[in-house]
């Protein structure tokens, strides 16, 4: 059928909706018409995207004012008589059309504390691990880096913590670091006072626009921030600390 | 020039997928200055679509897996056109590669023993594949970026190379732009290494990302070099076939690795009725054993799904040119038959197929534990490329090197799965330590400033033209056309010879093409600077096709459908020839030693 898609058009911030009719066929992704949109009528449409099967996290947009991939959101989903809306992530500074500047999140992974594992377990330089101890860390790796969490936080989104808040994604990443066996490094601090892990209220509005399911506030904030308290903020533990027993 | 940003680096690494970051990683840790730019954000390659896994004859799973094995069926799978010395190196290497990602924070699926498990793939002898789900390629090149970062290497995000620059014979550096902006980039180094990837968007049912316009490819032709086996593009037998706006993306071997089966409409398990005579020995007898395999017994063979792959794409061809296909197009693949033999056959394949459960769920409404998949045959990889030194990895341009798909050699006539995520950690390497080593022992040469003007001139030139006549988008789709239907899977001589005027005529309307929009962030305008890649891709590729008079690996020919003895001594070199146009020739192929002679006798029971 014949529907018609507001884009969001525009340079750096300044722009406006166009609207484009194009037809959408049987098992058409959002992408797909905003593809056909680009090749038909407006091949400067600038979108990003790479994969077309969600496995990369390029093309996120907010698609009726919900965070999605756009490769990912079928158009029988949405109701197509009314129309349908694609903006560029609202979070990011804006660089042209649907494309965001996402490069915060490439910054602040750079500050995290790399991988450091532990001596190999066997003489040939390998590791023995049990899949059910790297089940969870497995889980935060499958993150495609659409970076939908980070744009729906609210304290990156309203009240503008970038520098003082690394956002879910960057969670997840110290999370499954933390949580692979074979890593030695401590992150905790830096999780407390440079990374901002405080500011994370848990309303889960992360969890609930991950494409891949990724339990980002149950499986990774809790469980970071309870490693945080049990350091920084238990009695008996900071009285170990005192006497030079325990971290 | 002044005007354009100026960067040197002793090594500079064209591609961010697994060939670009494991090449930057080794000439970064060698102490040489190392610069990656790449088309897209980092990570979003097209390595992180790689789902089965990376081949590695660690020998965990099965412990008569070794690097003799691994080779014999790399060359097999190849029909012996592999650069032999390539295949050995790679045997070799790959475990080491593949372990050291583990040092690098990578986390494998692992077995009971504690060690990486491995898993079953098409014409790989025995279980063989180290593996994240099937997420493999993710977790390659996530552990590639999260350490790359940490190494000391500049990268240039979403910049888009156009030309290289040479001083005399050797490559000098690069031109490209800053897709956000515009904005040109000169990069001036000693060393350059193309790991950009395949072709893939040359034809219209590809299971390949935007990216893969044929770039190095097209770079390397154009400033001399060799390419090699051009012909041999391989069809992914499962690609998705609907709904139509999913046509061609991948379906992962690993389905039936796992123990997936294609059937035709009749209900009729095909691929046993046609086994290659050289796999006869190694294919299992019939369902039963097939089944065994798949689960691990040792003493039973592999299915015939898990044939190579040109033979599995031709097989499926077949059912639905003789009408017993799927509705949409294809035939059915299905893995929802295996709670014939497990109790708790849902929860299986949702754990060992993710991303497969997802994407057809949430693709094209079917749920893989339960139903049949319809898939048929995707364009999605080219044994062809830069012509490399075995050894070195640098083409027969000094200073320039290239690693990965865009390189050639390993696969022969035919990639088996899983040697690609290998390649690319094996080649990568080698790309990076050779470069360097290239880097230390060479000055930089001057850059010639008018050559990197005359590249930015020529790629603003769409922008300047009215804007009547032809998008580059329409002209993308008639060469995917025209490949698709002239030069696919199943090739003729006629229609071949039919393509080349048709190229001529593209290349003619991509050179005028007109551009709307400035340059900031302006996809019509890339495509259009693609063209030029895609277009000489697909020259060579459909010349080395037409000089090729006979079936082999991933090339059919219907007027030539045996392989012939005079073609099986031969690699097809091109080259851009002295007076502009492309030249053909036939090289006679490496020879294999005396003990690679022996490896592979030994092996053929």
């Amino acid at each position: 059928m014949k529907t018609k898609f507001k884009i969001w058009r525009g340079d750096k911030g300044a722009g406006k909706h166009e609207t484009y009719e194009t037809e959408v066929g049987e098992g058409m992704v959002v992408l797909d018409a905003v593809l056909q949109i680009q090749a038909e009528q407006a091949p400067d449409l600038a979108v990003r995207w790479n994969c077309k099967a969600g496995k990369c996290g390029s093309c996120s947009a907010e698609v009726n004012g919900n965070p999605r991939l756009m490769c990912m959101t079928r158009c029988s989903e949405l109701p197509l008589e009314q129309g349908v809306t694609v903006e560029p992530m609202h979070t990011w500074p804006h660089i042209r059309d649907l494309v965001t500047d996402v490069s915060y999140n490439y910054e602040q992974k750079k500050l995290i504390k790399p991988f450091k594992p532990r001596k190999p377990d066997a003489p040939d330089g390998t590791w023995r691990l049990q899949q059910e101890d790297i089940d969870r860390a497995q889980e935060f790796r499958k993150c495609i880096e659409c970076f939908m969490c980070q744009n729906v936080c609210h304290v990156l989104r309203e009240h503008d913590k970038f520098g003082e808040f690394i956002g879910p994604r960057l969670f997840i990443h110290v999370a499954q670091l933390e949580m692979n066996p074979l890593d030695t490094e401590d992150r905790l601090e830096d999780l407390k006072k440079r990374d901002g892990i405080g500011y994370c209220n848990i309303t889960k509005c992360c969890t609930v626009v991950c494409p891949e399911h990724i339990k980002i506030t149950d499986n990774a904030i809790i469980p970071l921030k309870e490693r945080v308290v049990d350091r920084y903020y238990d009695p008996i533990a900071k009285l170990l600390r005192l006497i030079g027993v325990g971290s | 020039m002044s005007e354009h940003k100026v960067h040197e680096h002793d090594v500079l690494v064209i591609g961010a997928g697994g060939a670009g970051l494991r090449a930057a990683i080794e000439a970064s840790g060698m102490g040489v200055s190392v610069g990656v730019v790449c088309k897209s954000l980092l990570g979003k390659a097209h390595t992180v679509m790689a789902e089965g896994g990376m081949a590695a004859a660690i020998g965990n799973t099965d412990d008569r897996d070794n690097w003799r094995v691994h080779f014999a069926d790399t060359m097999r799978g190849g029909q012996y056109l592999n650069n032999p010395k390539m295949a050995e190196f790679h045997a070799k290497e790959s475990p080491v590669r593949v372990l050291e990602l583990e040092g690098w924070g990578a986390l494998f699926d692992r077995q009971k023993d504690g060690r990486m498990l491995q898993r079953n793939f098409g014409g790989h002898r025995y279980p063989r594949l180290a593996h994240v789900g099937d997420r493999t390629g993710l977790e390659l090149i996530r552990t590639l970026q999260d350490h790359g970062i940490h190494q000391g290497i500049d990268f240039y995000m979403e910049v888009c190379v156009t030309d290289l620059l040479k001083d005399g014979g050797k490559v000098v550096g690069a031109v490209g732009y800053d897709r956000p902006t515009g904005e040109f980039h000169i990069y001036h180094a000693k060393a350059v290494i193309l790991a950009t990837g395949g072709v893939g968007k040359a034809y219209a049912i590809t299971s390949n990302s935007w990216e893969y316009t044929a770039d190095g490819h097209s770079l390397a032709y154009r400033v001399g070099a060799d390419l090699l086996d051009m012909e041999f593009l391989q069809f992914h037998p499962t690609g998705m076939v609907w709904p139509p706006s999913v046509k061609g993306i991948l379906v992962t071997e690993a389905v039936r690795g796992e123990g997936g089966v294609l059937k035709n409409n009749k209900g009729e398990r095909f691929m046993f009725n046609d086994i290659p005579e050289n796999y006869v020995n190694q294919t299992a007898k019939d369902p039963e054993e097939g089944w065994r395999y798949v689960t691990g017994d040792k003493t039973a063979h592999r299915p015939p799904e898990l044939l190579t792959r040109d033979h599995v794409a031709r097989c499926i061809n077949r059912e639905v040119k003789e009408g017993r296909g799927s509705p949409h197009g294809g035939v059915f693949l299905d893995i929802a038959w295996i709670k014939q033999h497990i109790p708790n056959s849902e929860e299986h394949i949702k754990r060992k197929l993710p991303g497969m459960y997802h994407q057809f769920k949430e693709l094209a409404g079917v749920d893989i534990t339960k139903d049949a998949m319809e898939i048929g045959p995707t364009c999605h990889y080219i044994m062809g490329g830069v012509r490399v030194d075995a050894e070195t990895q640098m083409s027969t341009v000094p200073g320039l090197f290239a690693a990965g798909e865009c390189g050639a050699g390993l696969h022969g006539a035919n990639r088996l799965g899983g040697n690609s995520l290998s390649d690319l950690i094996v080649f990568g390497q080698r790309a990076g330590k050779y470069a360097a080593e290239y880097a230390k022992n060479n000055s930089i040469g001057p850059l010639n400033k008018k050559d990197a003007e005359d590249a930015v001139q020529k790629a603003l030139a769409p922008l300047e033209r009215a804007a009547n006549g032809d998008n580059a988008f329409k002209i993308s789709a008639d060469l995917q056309a025209t490949m698709q239907a002239l030069v696919g899977i199943v090739r003729l001589q006629d229609e071949m010879e039919e393509a080349l005027p048709k190229l001529d005529e593209l290349r003619k309307r991509a050179k005028v093409v007109p551009v709307s929009g400035g340059p900031a962030y302006n996809p019509g305008w890339n495509l259009a600077l693609a063209l030029e890649n895609l277009i000489d891709a697909s020259e060579a590729i459909t010349r080395s096709a037409i000089g090729r008079k006979e079936s082999r690996g991933a090339q059919f020919r219907e007027d030539y459908p045996e392989k012939s003895d005079e073609f099986a001594k031969v690699n097809t070199v091109v080259r851009l020839g002295k007076n502009g146009a492309m030249e053909l020739e036939h090289v006679p192929i490496v020879p294999l030693s005396e003990e690679q002679k022996a490896i592979i006798e030994e092996q053929k029971s």
